[in-house]
């Protein structure tokens, strides 16, 4: 009879190949992002970072062995039905040619496998990095942490430190002077041999003197416990504000409003990945502004003239009634075509600098132009003149200019590239 | 009718395995005679089967992206249903660890049993090369020290220097083989001992007067430097890996220890990838045995041994060459057809079989031939041995002979027929000869004393040579762990050379 043992392993931690599989993303990191990117592309903004089947070449990631390929070959093959020796069989799509196997994975160029969202926004997100982290807040309720904090003299039983309070309760024994059991046991063991009849009250005495010591003094005793003392650390989290500010007025189109939308889309994304909270603010605007809910504010018609001071106007009333600048990163993206009417110019300038951009962890502006090759030959918008002029006296202003749907992410990585860090006073 | 139902409908518990289990040993053992370890089941989910096959099927095996790569293919392909998963993992190990998916009914989990936990368990345990190759009981205690090896290496090292060293040990994989036992390689320490030896004897034993002895032709000093080197060094070793470890002129200790262990694990799959027929047809052989034998004995409904029927014709099934399903022989249909024919010759001979197979045609002890069989033959001796007329012609065999030379298209050179049945065995048995599967690539010399140009000779046969771009690409591997220039030449029978690779070694962290 041979031995036999049967193991249940489904519970045991599945998934071990995950990390085979890390290394594995780690080296084809560039191939995989620059996969990512080009499937991030062509999908619709909602899931672009839903994660999903990628794939890359199979170039950089191959295995190469010594392979032998061509020469003579010589088959066994199983079912002939009509062969008899010495037939020549054609070659181009004859019954002979598709057996004998080349070899596996010369056909595949391409390695497709996939990726979990985790995974995607990782590869999607990787080296970017937020400015200007600073502003923290300790909120009330949800982000309690429980931290160990010493030792405690009461506490649930649950909660006994067995080592504190075992060394302390030995401690005590030594300061009052318990008498050991050993000292007890070599007085009685003296006691069986001793004949002297003195001696033998003498040790008795001693023996129950020492007895009763060791009972007035517990081996141990309710002052030794002590109890591990935890206690809730509220933790700072940092949540932030997301303010997107479009012009919606008759000159922006429809591809101006997507690539608009991309570029919001990405900044949420990428805001929701730092900060736990992210709430988003939507500022329209013709010529006056308001604060519309998403689906107005890619959707929703409207037409009029353009005013910009309006929506910083609206932006800076918004932050004072609902977002404390002392608890919220505030982060604005404005997207426009550039257009403003000329009278505006100054109002705008003066509510950016001394109003917004105080309050703000960043600030930046789209210009987002028609179709490709025509804008960069169009002189500066007037929007784009006034900002330029502020972030050339030391406004902290980001600005770029996009046409294409392809430039959105290149613009936004540039845009939140991460730098050297710069010395920054406390 | 004199067993009760192992078990009724398709649940199982594992009450119901080790029932199972006794049920078949029993068979096994009484009846078959096999011999196996101890065996270990272990139940597994799918997700769990997964990650087996990454790492080769084994449970434990050191990090590599590699790995990661094929899990993340497999994973793909299973999710989209391009694949289905085996019903079962088996280890050569001792003790034989099954792994059964916990998806099985109970008359797939008593296949699986008797195919793996009997089958391939007498198998690892009796054939010869399996014998002479693997180590069972220290399989699993190995790749512990290798897991926990290449981790304290990744730390101390760098995980870049171990990813580097082991790309390019795995690339010589299939070249870190010892293909032939027994042969003790010149240690080059002992070889100075005993050259200090004979020195010393020669001095004890020195007369002036054998100098003036004639001798024949002096050979140069030269060429017997030359000679005398290559004996030295083992030239030519075909074991690339094994060279490098031992004479790679710029290696750290732990990247030749490195090398060993994907030597070491090579040389433990390689009697499987030359048994796959006979594996996999003495496995199936057994369960088909254990199961009727159950089914008879009434351990198993009705119901039950038709659902194993049809698993089972599944598992044999060889589609012709002309079909759709076809890409090559199937393993288990080859080797299922050769066990039974195998038995029928032994039990119920025909003339044609005393004529071809007077050892053991009505010898009567069908177990008896089976198991001597199964303990001292592989795919390409067992075929050449063992393959009938009466198979040839049950499955239709013919040999095509492909020559890209011959414009006219591919000769059939041989059917099933009186005339053909030596050679369509002798060239089947020749595609299962691993002379044949692996290129011939041998180190032949390297200029030790010049700038340490190491050279490799691939024996061209019959025309295949080396895919070009995987050639550039191993050399260039191959050249980082020598850290000199590495050249590869092929040379056809004739001695003549068809084509010259050269790789110089990429300055990276070898020496680091």
């Amino acid at each position: 009879m041979v031995a036999i043992h049967i193991v249940d392993r489904r519970l045991n931690p599945g998934s071990k190949s995950l990390e085979n599989r890390q290394r594995f993303l780690r080296r084809a990191k560039a191939l995989v992002q620059q996969a990512v990117k080009k499937t991030s592309h062509d999908r619709d903004i909602k899931d672009v970072l839903e994660g999903g089947e990628v794939s890359i070449p199979l170039d950089g990631m191959d295995e190469p062995r010594f392979r032998r390929e061509g020469g003579t070959r010589d088959m066994i093959l199983p079912g002939n039905k009509k062969f008899i020796e010495g037939d020549m069989l054609p070659r181009s799509g004859g019954s002979g040619g598709k057996a004998g196997g080349a070899g596996e994975g010369d056909s595949e160029d391409a390695f497709r496998f996939v990726l979990s969202r985790e995974e995607f926004v990782d590869l999607f997100l990787d080296d970017l990095e937020l400015p200007d982290l600073a502003k923290r807040k300790l909120a009330e309720v949800e982000s309690e942490g429980i931290r160990r904090a010493g030792y405690a003299t009461s506490g649930s039983p649950a909660n006994i430190s067995i080592p504190r309070t075992v060394s302390r309760a030995m401690a005590r024994r030594v300061a009052l002077r318990r008498p050991k059991p050993e000292e007890i046991a070599a007085l009685e063991a003296e006691l069986l041999i001793c004949g002297d009849e003195a001696r033998r009250a003498e040790l008795l005495a001693e023996i129950e003197a020492l007895k009763a010591k060791a009972k007035r003094i517990p081996f141990i005793d309710p002052i030794d416990i002590r109890y591990r003392r935890f206690e809730t650390t509220p933790k700072p989290i940092a949540q932030a504000v997301m303010f997107c500010l479009m012009d919606v007025s008759g000159s922006m189109t429809e591809h101006m409003k997507d690539l608009a939308k991309r570029f919001y889309t990405l900044l949420y994304v990428f805001l929701k990945r730092r900060y736990r909270h992210v709430e988003i603010v939507f500022i329209r605007h013709t010529d006056r502004a308001e604060e519309v809910d998403e689906d107005t504010f890619f959707h929703g018609p409207a037409s009029g003239g353009t005013l910009v001071s309006s929506a910083l106007q609206e932006m800076h009333e918004i932050v004072r009634s609902r977002f404390r600048p002392a608890d919220w990163n505030i982060y604005a993206a404005q997207a426009s075509d550039g257009d403003n009417s000329t009278s505006d110019g100054e109002v705008a300038g003066r509510l950016l600098t001394e109003k917004i951009l105080p309050v703000s962890q960043f600030f930046a502006y789209l210009e987002v132009g028609q179709d490709a090759g025509l804008t960069f030959e169009m002189p500066d918008s007037s929007l784009w003149t006034l900002y330029e002029r502020l972030r050339l006296a030391g406004a902290p202003l980001s600005m770029r200019k996009v046409c294409e749907r392809s430039e959105i992410f290149p613009v936004f990585h540039d845009l939140f590239q991460r730098r050297v860090r710069q010395e920054r006073a406390p | 009718m004199t067993g009760e139902r192992l078990f009724q409908g398709a649940d199982w518990d594992f009450p119901t395995l080790q029932r199972i289990h006794d049920a078949c040993e029993e068979i096994a053992e009484s009846e078959l005679g096999l011999n196996v370890y101890p065996n270990q089941i272990e139940v597994i989910t799918a997700e769990q089967m997964l990650d087996a096959y990454c790492s080769v099927g084994m449970p434990l095996f050191y990090k590599h992206w590699s790995f990661g790569k094929h899990f993340a293919y497999q994973q793909a392909s299973y999710r989209k249903g391009l694949m289905g998963l085996a019903y079962e993992i088996v280890i050569n190990s001792s003790p034989c660890i099954s792994y059964l998916m916990e998806e099985n009914t109970a008359t797939m989990q008593t296949l699986v049993i008797a195919h793996a936990a009997f089958g391939h368990n007498h198998f690892f345990k009796n054939n010869y090369l399996f014998k002479q190759w693997t180590d069972a009981d220290g399989i699993l205690d190995y790749l512990e020290f290798a897991k926990t090896y290449v981790a304290q290496c990744e730390d101390r090292h760098g995980r870049l220097a171990v990813e580097q060293t082991l790309d390019a040990a795995h690339a010589l994989m299939s070249h870190g083989i010892n293909r032939y036992p027994g042969k003790k390689l010149p240690d080059l320490r002992v070889e100075e001992k005993r050259a200090q030896y004979r020195r010393q004897h020669e001095e004890s034993v020195f007369n002036d007067l054998w100098r003036t002895i004639p001798t024949g032709p002096v050979k140069s000093v030269a060429t017997l430097s030359a000679d005398r080197r290559r004996a030295l060094l083992g030239l030519p070793q075909e074991n690339i890996l094994y060279f490098l470890e031992k004479t790679a002129p710029r290696l750290a200790p732990w990247q030749r220890e490195l090398l060993r262990i994907v030597r070491h694990i090579a040389q433990y799959f390689y009697p499987q990838s030359q048994t796959k027929v006979m594996n996999e047809g003495t496995a199936t052989y057994v369960h088909y045995r254990i199961m009727n034998r159950l089914h008879l004995q009434g351990q198993l409904s009705d119901g039950n041994f038709l659902e194993f029927l049809s698993s089972h014709t599944n598992v044999v099934f060889q589609p012709d060459f002309d079909s759709k399903y076809f890409s090559g022989f199937n393993p288990y249909a080859l080797g299922f057809a050769m066990m039974q024919d195998i038995e029928r010759i032994v039990t119920n001979p025909e003339d044609e079989d005393r004529e071809w197979f007077p050892d053991i045609a009505g010898k009567g002890d069908t177990m008896g031939v089976l198991r001597d069989v199964w303990a001292n033959y592989r795919d390409e001796s067992f075929i050449s041995q063992f393959l009938s007329p009466r198979l040839m012609r049950h499955f239709r065999m013919f040999h095509l002979h492909d020559d890209p030379a011959e414009t006219a298209g591919i000769r059939v050179d041989a059917i099933h027929d009186e005339r053909g049945y030596r050679r369509v065995r002798r060239a089947l048995s020749r595609t299962y000869d691993v002379g044949f599967i692996d290129a011939n690539i041998e180190v032949v010399d390297v200029d030790l004393a010049g700038d340490r140009h190491l050279m490799l000779r691939h024996t061209v046969l019959k025309g295949a040579q080396l895919n070009d771009t995987d050639a550039k690409r191993v050399l260039q591997h191959l050249a980082d762990l020598w850290t000199y220039n590495v050249s590869l030449v092929e040379v056809d029978a004739t001695g003549k050379v068809l084509k010259e690779y050269v790789a110089n070694p990429r300055g990276l962290a070898a020496v680091a």
